[in-house]
């Protein structure tokens, strides 16, 4: 197998910091003790663990923590006449840092400083709820932004699994109540009375016995002077004004009207701006170059070979893509040079029978060997490898200096692009400055860091800042996609025509080795199943594959959902009493709450009454990261194309922090799931990605989205994350619908339809 | 390099550039208006919409060569009362999830309501479905361009 590189080992580190606190309870699945003591070992040797949050003590941010020094992006001249112009009133307004996470101004602004990456699943939105609500401010008031990265204020900042929401709601309550009290404390002192007699209502102390009060803009700059309570107290639950209730996200206007900052729209005084040539074969590598053309190119103003490939800066991008077009590169035909689509699938197929158990119960083999021949099945499955393709293509803005670097990038891990950058240019990281925008979209393409380096290593050559930029083609090619994948998964059905065994051969790249290739069907398999085996192989190629919204679960939920819901029309029998009949026998201790999901979404969804004529509904239910969500889809097909007209989704993540947050992700993940179902797929030929843009990669569109109707289900169970967990349930409650409908099981995605 | 005289928010701009750059391009780099975004360069996800003598165009498509004395309007020129009731709209439905194509959404969605002011969900699925929205907003996008329509 693949030795994984050094970036791999430091993501496997933040995840399993991140996971390893939960990881025992998910192991608590029916598998045997070598795999719990295997995948625990193997995450805990790389991590340790450690709290992903620095602790509500940190001392107050340094006055460093300034907006970054950009030019002003808007030279726009003032429209004529027609725009109401509020006059600015003409107060100076002075910013106070009462701890890393909180800033309070003169003029009561707020602003909370939220080291989780926001990349559209509105964390900048539901981590403020969290502070705020300690805090005690008016929600009105309150801003957030991304700091810049700082591992020693907020700890190791990687936002992946899900986990923002989760691993926050008691550190950042912590935060919020700390700073609450220092202003209390503040106040306490200037006045010469108890702390305990003091109060807070919406930014304001008071002192009831001397008729006192002061406004939290009044009390900042003392209260960030004092240290911060070791153990802040935490308001009841019961007492929550914020946290529960529906919100909107913040930056919704700015995000609407243009004015929002993205990498991409970062520019800096001296920056040049550059395109990449890389590998058109995943990779290969530069052989020779000849740059006399390009340098002659108008604008371009340097071509340097850089990791990834020749970086061709210039004045601005055309300019620089012009550049790229006259450059000559040869390039080695790489490690992948012999693969194809085709030939991977019959690879894969090759291996099916040399995985590694992961599960081994009772014994299945001789359970499926006894059924009679039409009480089993065995069925190939077969996902491709799908690409990200965030709106806003990769990019990053680098400024590699003698003795410093300042970088400008929507990254999902600001900790390690610190550390790669620091490795990089050799300057230590205290000096790597990291500002973090808004991110135009990341579903763990942002993860990695690669699009980051490219620009530190383009600036370091050039001495000049760099902003890099992939072309769409780039970012679609550049690889870490999700894994291509192929399945067997064989079972059988007792003499009542209930499943009862079932062996799921696994052939997928390991992410983080077994934990995420076998995710949801290993681990998260909620069923009972006495017999079952589940085998993980990886086919040992050097794609470069990584973490795809939701990861594992989205290829294993697929093949785990259809293939019961094949199960059951074998059996004869209703798709939602199978599972819910499996639930209710299972051991798992999330089952009960997945058969509250199921039932909650068939009820709605009118499951147990005919669809209208031409239409069907299928049905499928995944916990992925701890999060519960049961989906309904209504289909009809028409000519070989599939139309999906509603979605019915039932959403339970412990409890709800923004309402409308997880609506929205819940809309979204289904959107995503959805595309990636009908359209989503890259082939390779001799080693390179074939699609390269929205033509050849298609993406959902208005006019085919679903009505999409969605509950939430407070269970009180502990608290789960909503960016990812709605995407693997759609792909098989969609074919479920198409197999209602036409009696063809769909085994291989994106979908397509015998006529 | 050619200069062109073009007019952008009801501004005239002089820009040096080649013939066959992209208006998309003129507008982010040289003009500093980045409120148009860069999706894809081939007119398949319309996060670049502008509007050219009054009704969508490309960016991306469109050479600087070609623009003339045609009036371009970026998000950023957008008169306020065609602005400011789609903004408070998408606020109000919740509509941004990245954002990154909203303000692209933003110009279809202000050219739709000035030639159709009370759109149908027909109307409103012909007009938006060339912007493309990565994270799935589509209905939201639905109901706020009519609650915006509803409150022009």
């Amino acid at each position: 197998m693949k030795t994984p590189s050094k970036s791999q080992l430091l993501l496997a580190q933040r995840f399993s910091e991140r996971f390893s606190e939960r990881f025992s309870e998910r192991l608590g699945i029916g598998q045997n003790k070598s795999m719990q003591r295997r995948v625990f070992l193997k995450l805990s040797g790389v991590g340790g663990l450690a709290l992903g949050w620095a602790c509500a003590s940190d001392k107050p941010a340094p006055a460093g923590a300034e907006p970054p020094a950009m030019m002003n992006p808007d030279e726009l001249p003032e429209p004529e006449g027609e725009v109401p112009v509020e006059p600015e009133p003409e107060v100076e307004v002075t910013q106070y840092d009462v701890s890393a996470y909180v800033r309070i101004g003169s003029d009561e602004s707020v602003t909370l400083y939220n080291s989780q990456s926001d990349m559209g699943q509105g964390v900048l939105t539901s981590l403020s709820m969290l502070i705020a609500e300690e805090l005690d401010v008016d929600w009105e008031k309150v801003r957030a932004e991304h700091p810049i990265a700082s591992q020693e204020k907020y700890g190791n900042q990687f936002t992946a699994g899900s986990n923002s929401v989760s691993g926050a709601f008691m550190a950042l309550r912590q935060t919020g109540a700390a700073a609450r009290q220092m202003l209390i404390a503040a106040a306490a002192q200037r006045w010469d009375v108890p702390a305990a007699a003091c109060r807070t209502e919406l930014g304001v102390v008071f002192h009831d016995a001397s008729e006192r009060s002061a406004t939290y803009g009044e009390l900042a700059e003392l209260a960030g002077t004092l240290n911060p309570p070791q153990n802040p107290t935490l308001k009841s639950q019961s007492d929550f004004r914020i946290i529960g209730t529906p919100r909107h996200q913040i930056n919704a206007r700015q995000k609407a009207d243009g004015t929002a900052q993205y990498s991409i729209d970062v520019k800096v005084e001296g920056m040049l701006v550059g395109v990449v040539a890389r590998s058109p074969a995943l990779g290969g590598s530069v052989v020779s170059f000849d740059d006399t053309a390009a340098r002659l190119v108008p604008g371009v103003q340097d071509v340097v070979q850089i990791p990834s490939g020749m970086a061709v800066l210039a004045d601005h991008y055309w300019n620089a893509l012009k550049g790229r077009d006259a450059l000559q590169v040869e390039w080695t035909a790489g490690p992948n040079a012999q693969l194809s689509t085709a030939s991977l699938r019959t690879d894969m197929m090759g291996q099916m029978d040399q995985g590694m158990n992961n599960v081994n119960q009772g014994d299945p083999e001789q359970v499926i060997a006894d059924a009679a021949v039409d009480r089993r099945l065995d069925s190939i499955y077969e996902l491709p490898y799908p690409a990200h393709a965030p709106m806003e293509p990769l990019n990053a803005v680098a400024d590699v200096r003698a003795d410093s670097v300042e970088i400008w990038a929507g990254t999902q891990g600001p900790t390690a692009v610190v550390n790669d950058a620091a490795e990089a240019t050799g300057i230590a990281r205290d000096r790597v400055t990291l500002h973090v925008p808004l991110l135009g979209g990341g579903f763990g393409r942002r993860a990695t860091n690669d699009y980051v380096m490219d620009a530190v290593h383009a600036s370091r050559l050039a001495g000049r800042p760099v902003k890099i930029i992939h072309t769409r083609e780039d970012d679609m090619r550049s690889g870490f996609y999700r894994p291509m994948n192929s399945n067997r998964i064989q079972g059988a059905l007792d003499a009542d025509g209930w499943p009862n065994a079932w062996i799921h051969n696994i052939v997928v790249q390991g992410i983080f080795g077994a934990f995420f290739a076998v995710e949801g069907s290993a681990t998260n398999f909620p069923y009972a199943m006495p017999d079952r085996r589940v085998t993980w192989r990886d086919p040992g190629v050097d794609i470069p594959v990584f973490t795809w919204r939701s990861v594992g679960a989205s290829h294993n939920a697929f093949v785990v959902e259809s293939f019961l819901d094949e199960l059951a029309a074998l059996g004869g029998k209703d798709p939602l009493d199978v599972r819910l009949r499996l639930l209710e026998q299972s051991a798992n201790p999330n089952a009960a709450r997945q058969a509250v999901a199921l039932q909650n979404v068939a009820e709605r969804s009118g499951w147990r009454t005919a669809a209208s004529e031409g239409r069907a509904r299928g049905i499928a239910v995944h916990q992925t990261f701890g999060t519960i969500v049961a989906e309904v889809a209504e289909v009809s097909v028409e000519a070989g194309q599939v139309r999906v007209h509603r979605v019915w989704a039932t959403v339970d993540c412990g409890r709800a922090v923004n309402p409308r947050g997880i609506e929205a992700q819940a809309e979204g993940g289904i959107i995503y799931g959805l595309t990636a179902a009908l359209y989503g797929q890259i082939d390779l030929e001799a080693g390179r990605p074939v699609q390269g843009n929205f033509d050849t990669y298609r993406l959902l569109r208005m006019n085919e989205s679903p009505e999409i109707d969605v509950a939430i289900i407070e269970s009180g169970a502990n608290i789960t994350g909503m960016g990812e967990p709605a995407v693997p349930p759609i792909a098989p409650a969609v074919c479920n619908a198409i197999f209602a409908l036409t009696g063809q099981r769909i085994r291989r995605l994106p979908i397509q339809i015998e006529v | 390099m050619p200069v062109y005289q073009i007019n952008v928010n009801g501004q005239p701009r002089e820009v040096d550039a080649p013939a066959e750059m992209p208006l998309l391009w003129v507008l982010r780099d040289l003009l500093n208006l980045t409120g148009t975004k860069y999706g894809c360069g081939i007119g398949q996800c319309r996060a670049c919409t502008v509007h050219v003598n009054g009704t969508t165009a490309y960016a991306c498509q469109m050479p600087v060569s070609s623009v003339g004395s045609s009036p371009v309007v970026t998000i950023e020129g957008l008169a306020p009362e065609q602005k400011e009731p789609l903004v408070a709209a998408w606020e109000e439905e919740d509509v941004p999830q990245c954002g990154y194509c909203q303000p692209g959404q933003i110009m279809s969605a202000a050219a739709l309501i000035a030639r159709t002011p009370r759109p149908t969900d027909a109307d409103i699925d012909t007009a938006m479905s060339p912007n493309l929205c990565r994270c799935g907003t589509y209905n939201r996008i639905r109901r706020a361009i009519h609650r915006a329509a509803e409150g022009v």
